[in-house]
C-alpha cells in the first residue's frame, strides 16, 4: 500500500525550481551560492489598471472612438500625454491622468497598466544555483539535513539554531526567552501561551521550531514576522524522537526555516534546512514509498499522536481497533518499547 | 430479455475521492446486471503524484486480485472491450478529489441571475472567490484588477432573460474579456456562459480566444419566472476534466477510457437521486459525507436540487470549520466528557491527515460528532434551495422524504449500523415515514457515472439490493409534552406475529423486523401527532414495511432535536439513543 512520506533526513540533496509568475529578468548566476532571502529574478508588473472610455467621453460610437486613438498597445505613456483626439477645427483631446503602459486598445476604450512595481523572486532555500531558466528563474540545489514539519506560518529566515529544551516534551515558557537568544532560531517543545510568541517577536528571533502548538495560537502565529514551524501537530505533544535527535545533533549550526504552509495538492511543506558539507552529492529524498517492515514511521492520530515507531509487520486482512472500526493495520514498536496495533491510515513513513 | 441486455456489457466504474480511489465492477449474472466487486487504493491526486493514474491503477489491480479477472495489460492499459475473456466492455469515471475550483460568478440582478448562477456553482466542487453583478459599485478596472489578482479557474456567466437585456451583459463580458486578455495564456480560466441566448455568438467570438475553454449553455433564466440549471450543470459536468486539468494529471487518459465522460462525483450521485425520485410520492434525499465536500442531493418528482459544500468536507476544510459553527454545537453531539480543546485539536490534526482514522472510542466520538454537525449545516443550507412547493409538516422542517440514502467513509466505516443510522437521523432530522439506506460500497456515483453509457445497469443493480437497508423510520411531529404518549403502534409481520409499542414524545424506539422479512405497520397517532399523513391521521390498512438491519425505528425525539442543558444528562441521553440502536 502506498504510504505518505515525511522527510527527516540527516543528509540529502534537494533541487527546487523557483519561478516568477510572469516573464522577467534572471539576476542569479550559475554556481552562485544563495541564501533563502537572496533575489534570483525580478519582473515588472503593474499594480492596477485604469480604463478610459473614450467613446463615452466624446459621445461617439466605439468605432469612431477607435479612429481617434493616439496610442497603441504596449506603449508607455506619461501623465498628460494625449490618449485620443477628435477631428475638426477645434480638436478635443483626452489625456492620461497617470503614467503607465497601454495594455489594450479597442472598442472605444483604452486600458492602462499603472503603478508598476517590481516583483522580486527569492531563492527560498540556501544552496547553489545549478540551472538558469531564462526569463523565469533558476534551479537551486541544496545539500544537508532536511526536516519537514506539519504546519508553517509562511515566513522564511535563517539563523543559528539554539536549543530551549532538553527533553522532547518540554513546554516552552515566556521566561525562557532572554536577550541572549536574539537573532537565533530556537528549538523548543510545546507552545501553549501567546506570551511565548510575543516574547520571541520582541527579541526578535529568526525562527521558532516547535514540537507542537495549541491550535488557539494559530491566528497569532500567522501574524508573527519570524518563521514558525510545528513539527508534529496540535495539542500538547512531544517532538518525535527521530526529529528531536537530528535537530539536537545540529544545534549551533546555521539553520533555515522555510515555513511554507502545508499544501497537499501542491506538495509544499514547512521545512527546516541545515546546510552540511558533503564529499559527494547525497541521494535525493524518496517521495514515494510503500509500507514495509523495519521502516521508521510516525503516528499521525491519537493515541500516541506524533510518536515515532518502527513498523514490525503488516497485519493480514482487517483488524478491529479499540474504536470498533475494521481497517488494514500494522504492528509497530514505539520508542518506549511498547508494541501496539495502528491503522495504516494513521501512519506515515519517516525517511 | 430486455433489448439492451443483448450486448451484456460489463462495466468498470472508477470514483476518485480525496482519500480513496474505488474501482467497481458490474457484470451480467443470470440475465441481470449485478455489482460484482470493488477494489480500493489510496488516491494519488495530491502531491507527490499529482496524477490520479497511479491510484486508479492500484484500485483496478486490487479489483483484479479480488475477482481474478484481468482488466489491465502489462503496461497498465485498460483492456476494452473484452478480448478473450479479459477486460471490460465499458468504463465510467467520476471525480471529487482536488481543491475546490476557484470560481467567479457573474450575473445581473442579485436575486435573479446572480442567485441562479451561484446555485449552479454550488452544484459542483467550487469556491466562489468573486461575484460580479449589475449593482456592483466598483469601477470596471477595479473588477479587472480583482480578477487578475484572484486568477480564477472557472468563470460562470449568466444574466439577461432570452430576448431581454443585452447591454448590461455586454458590460460584464467586457470586464471579463479584458481580465482574461491580461492573464498569461497558461492560467486563463474555463468559461461557461449561460445567459441571454441572443449574445451567445458574440460571447463565443469574444471570449473563446481568451479562455482555456469556452462552453455555451442554454440560459439559466430564460424568463424571470423560470430557472433551469440542468443544461448548464450537465455541460459543467461533461467538461469537468478540463476544469481540473491544471491541478492534476492522468485525467486525459481516464476521460478517454470513459468516452469523454469523466463527471464530478456529486453530479453522478445527483443523477441517481433524480432518477430514483421520478416514481417517488415524496422526495428522495441523498447525502455524501466526503473528505473533499459534503454533498446534499434532493429529488422531487424527477427534479433535482443539489448542494456541494467543500467548506464542510471532513478533510482539509476542517481547520476552518469553526468559521461556520461553534465548538459547543459540535460538543452537543458527543456522548463523552471531553474538553473543548480536544475538538479543536482533532479539527486541525484531521485537516493535516484527511485519510486518518479514529483508533480509540474518544476519537471516534469526536469524529462522529463533527460529521453530524457538518452534515446538519449542509442539509440546512441545501434546504433553502428545495422547491417552495414541497410540502412540509411544519415551519422550519424539511419536506418528508420517502427514502434517504447516505454515503461516505464516516457512515460506512462506523463500527455499528446503529451509529450510521443515528448520525443520519441526528444531522438531517427528517420527518414522516421513510426508509434509510446506506451506500456501503460507494456505488451511487459509479451507477450515476455509468448511467450515460448503460441506462439499464443502475436500474437493475439497485433492484438487486446494492444498498444496505438500515431501517424504516417513523418520525412523528407532535406538540405534546415530553413523556406524553403520541403513537400506538402495532407491527404485524408476514407470519402474522404482532408487536405492540406505545411511543412517548421524546423517545427513540425500535421494533425488530429482520432483512428479508416484511410486514405492516399500523400507527394510531395520539394528540394530533403527524407521521406525514396529516395531524392525527394514518392509513387504516397500515403501512407496508420491509425488514432492515435495524428493523423499524420510531424517532419521536421531536424536531428540532433539543438537548438537556445539563451536560451529564445530555451525555446520558445520547448514550441511551445509541444503546437503543444497538450501541
Amino acid at each position: 500500500m502506498l504510504a505518505p512520506v515525511t522527510h527527516i533526513l540527516p543528509l540529502t540533496t534537494i533541487r527546487r525550481e523557483r519561478l516568477l509568475p510572469l516573464p522577467g529578468r534572471v539576476v542569479a548566476r550559475l554556481e552562485q551560492k544563495v541564501s533563502p532571502v537572496d533575489v534570483i529574478a525580478e519582473a515588472v508588473m503593474g499594480q492596477e489598471h485604469v480604463l478610459y472610455d473614450i467613446a463615452r467621453t466624446f459621445g461617439v460610437s466605439p468605432e469612431a472612438a477607435d479612429k481617434m486613438m493616439r496610442v497603441s498597445n504596449n506603449e508607455t505613456v506619461q501623465r498628460g500625454q494625449v490618449i485620443a483626439q477628435s477631428a475638426g477645427l477645434v480638436p478635443r483631446s483626452f489625456r492620461a491622468d497617470r503614467d503607465g503602459r497601454v495594455v489594450a486598445v479597442g472598442g472605444g476604450q483604452v486600458l492602462l497598466e499603472v503603478g508598476g512595481g517590481t516583483i522580486e523572486l527569492y531563492a527560498g532555500l540556501p544552496g547553489t544555483v545549478t540551472r538558469l531558466i531564462p526569463e523565469r528563474g533558476a534551479e537551486i540545489t541544496f545539500s544537508g539535513a532536511l526536516l519537514q514539519g506539519v504546519w508553517g506560518n509562511g515566513r522564511v529566515d535563517t539563523g543559528l539554531m539554539l536549543p530551549l529544551l532538553s527533553q522532547p516534551d518540554e513546554v516552552l515558557k515566556p521566561g525562557r526567552l532572554d536577550v541572549s537568544l536574539r537573532g537565533s532560531v530556537l528549538l523548543a517543545g510545546h507552545c501553549g501561551e501567546a506570551a511565548v510568541l510575543q516574547a520571541a517577536a520582541e527579541l526578535p528571533v529568526r525562527g521558532l521550531i516547535l514540537a507542537s502548538m495549541s491550535p488557539a495560537l494559530i491566528p497569532l502565529a500567522l501574524q508573527m514576522r519570524y518563521p514558525i514551524i510545528v513539527m508534529d501537530g496540535f495539542g500538547r505533544q512531544a517532538m518525535n524522537a527521530v526529529a528531536f535527535k537530528l535537530l539536537a545533533t545540529n544545534v549551533k549550526r546555521e539553520t533555515t526555516l522555510c515555513a511554507d504552509p502545508y499544501d497537499r495538492h501542491l506538495g509544499t511543506r514547512p521545512e527546516i534546512l541545515i546546510p552540511l558539507p558533503a564529499a559527494q552529492e547525497p541521494p535525493p529524498p524518496r517521495d514515494i514509498e510503500a509500507f514495509a517492515p523495519n521502516q521508521r514511521v510516525r503516528l499521525c492520530r491519537a493515541p500516541h499522536l506524533g510518536e515515532a515507531a518502527t513498523l514490525l509487520n503488516l497485519l493480514p486482512g482487517l483488524t478491529i481497533l479499540p474504536s470498533g472500526i475494521r481497517v488494514p493495520a500494522a504492528e509497530v514498536k514505539l520508542e518506549s518499547g511498547e508494541q501496539i496495533v495502528v491503522p495504516l491510515a494513521n501512519l506515515e513513513i519517516l525517511g | 430479455m430486455p433489448a439492451s441486455l443483448i450486448d451484456a456489457d460489463s462495466l468498470l466504474a472508477v470514483d476518485i475521492g480525496t482519500v480513496t480511489t474505488r474501482a467497481v465492477l458490474f457484470d451480467v449474472v443470470e440475465g441481470h446486471y449485478r455489482f460484482i466487486a470493488i477494489g480500493r487504493a489510496p488516491s494519488t491526486a495530491a502531491a507527490p503524484f499529482r496524477d490520479v493514474g497511479e491510484g486508479v491503477r492500484q484500485a483496478i489491480e486490487n479489483l483484479q486480485a479480488v475477482t481474478g479477472r484481468t482488466l489491465l495489460t502489462g503496461d497498465h492499459k485498460l483492456i476494452m472491450p473484452v478480448q478473450n475473456g479479459l477486460g471490460v466492455d465499458t468504463f465510467a469515471a467520476s471525480l471529487s478529489a482536488g481543491p475546490p475550483i476557484k470560481t467567479v460568478v457573474a450575473g445581473l440582478l442579485a436575486d435573479v441571475s446572480l442567485e441562479s448562477v451561484k446555485r449552479l456553482a454550488r452544484s459542483t466542487y467550487t469556491r466562489v472567490v468573486e461575484t460580479l453583478g449589475m449593482n456592483d459599485q466598483r469601477k470596471p478596472e477595479e473588477q479587472i484588477d480583482s480578477l487578475l489578482r484572484l486568477r480564477p479557474d472557472l468563470i460562470l456567466i449568466a444574466g439577461g432573460t432570452d430576448g431581454g437585456a443585452t447591454r448590461s451583459v455586454q458590460k460584464l463580458l467586457e470586464v471579463i474579456g479584458l481580465a482574461c486578455y491580461l492573464l498569461p495564456a497558461e492560467v486563463r480560466p474555463v468559461i461557461l456562459y449561460a445567459g441571454n441566448k441572443a449574445l451567445a455568438a458574440e460571447v463565443k467570438s469574444a471570449l473563446e480566444p481568451l479562455s482555456s475553454a469556452l462552453y455555451i449553455s442554454p440560459n439559466l433564466r430564460p424568463s424571470l419566472e423560470t430557472e433551469d440549471l440542468q443544461p448548464a450543470q450537465r455541460i459543467l459536468a461533461e467538461h469537468y476534466a478540463q476544469t481540473r486539468r491544471r491541478q492534476m494529471g492522468g485525467l486525459d487518459e481516464l476521460s478517454a477510457w470513459a468516452g469523454g465522460m469523466l463527471v464530478p462525483t456529486a453530479y453522478a450521485t445527483g443523477r441517481m437521486i433524480r432518477f430514483l425520485s421520478q416514481d417517488s410520492q415524496n422526495g428522495i434525499l441523498g447525502v455524501d459525507i466526503g473528505a473533499s465536500a459534503i454533498s446534499v442531493m434532493a429529488g422531487f418528482g424527477g427534479e433535482l436540487t443539489m448542494g456541494v459544500y467543500p467548506q464542510l468536507g471532513l478533510g482539509e476544510a476542517l481547520s476552518a470549520l469553526l468559521r461556520y459553527t461553534s465548538l459547543d454545537d459540535i460538543l452537543r453531539w458527543i456522548p463523552l466528557d471531553l474538553p473543548a480543546d480536544s475538538i479543536q485539536q482533532y479539527l486541525y490534526q484531521k485537516a493535516l491527515y484527511p485519510g486518518s482514522l479514529p483508533a480509540v472510542p474518544e476519537d471516534l466520538a469526536i469524529e462522529q460528532g463533527v460529521a453530524r454537525q457538518a452534515l446538519h449545516l449542509a442539509v440546512q443550507a441545501a434546504a433553502r434551495d428545495f422547491p417552495p412547493g414541497a410540502k412540509r409538516m411544519g415551519a422550519g422542517l424539511l419536506p418528508p422524504f420517502d427514502l434517504i440514502l447516505g454515503g461516505g467513509g464516516v457512515l460506512t466505516q462506523a463500527p455499528t449500523r446503529g451509529q450510521s443510522l443515528l448520525m443520519l437521523l441526528d444531522a438531517i432530522q427528517p420527518t414522516g415515514c421513510f426508509t434509510v439506506f446506506l451506500d456501503q460500497n460507494g456505488l451511487l456515483p459509479a451507477l450515476g457515472a455509468a448511467a450515460d453509457r448503460n441506462p439499464l445497469l443502475p436500474v437493475q443493480v439497485i433492484e438487486t439490493g446494492a444498498f444496505l437497508r438500515l431501517a424504516t423510520v417513523v418520525a412523528p411531529i407532535a406538540s405534546a409534552r415530553l413523556g406524553t404518549p403520541i403513537l400506538d403502534i402495532r407491527l404485524v409481520d408476514q407470519s402474522g406475529n404482532e408487536t405492540r409499542l406505545n411511543v412517548k414524545q421524546g423517545a427513540l424506539e425500535t421494533l425488530p423486523l429482520a432483512p428479508g422479512h416484511s410486514g405492516r405497520l399500523f400507527v394510531h397517532p395520539l394528540h394530533r401527532a403527524d407521521i406525514g399523513f396529516g395531524p392525527g391521521r394514518a392509513p387504516a390498512q397500515g403501512i407496508p414495511v420491509s425488514g432492515a438491519v435495524l428493523g423499524v425505528v420510531i424517532d419521536a425525539r421531536g424536531r428540532p432535536l433539543r438537548f438537556p442543558a445539563d451536560h451529564v444528562r445530555r451525555r446520558e441521553i445520547i448514550k441511551k439513543w445509541l444503546w437503543t440502536l444497538g450501541g
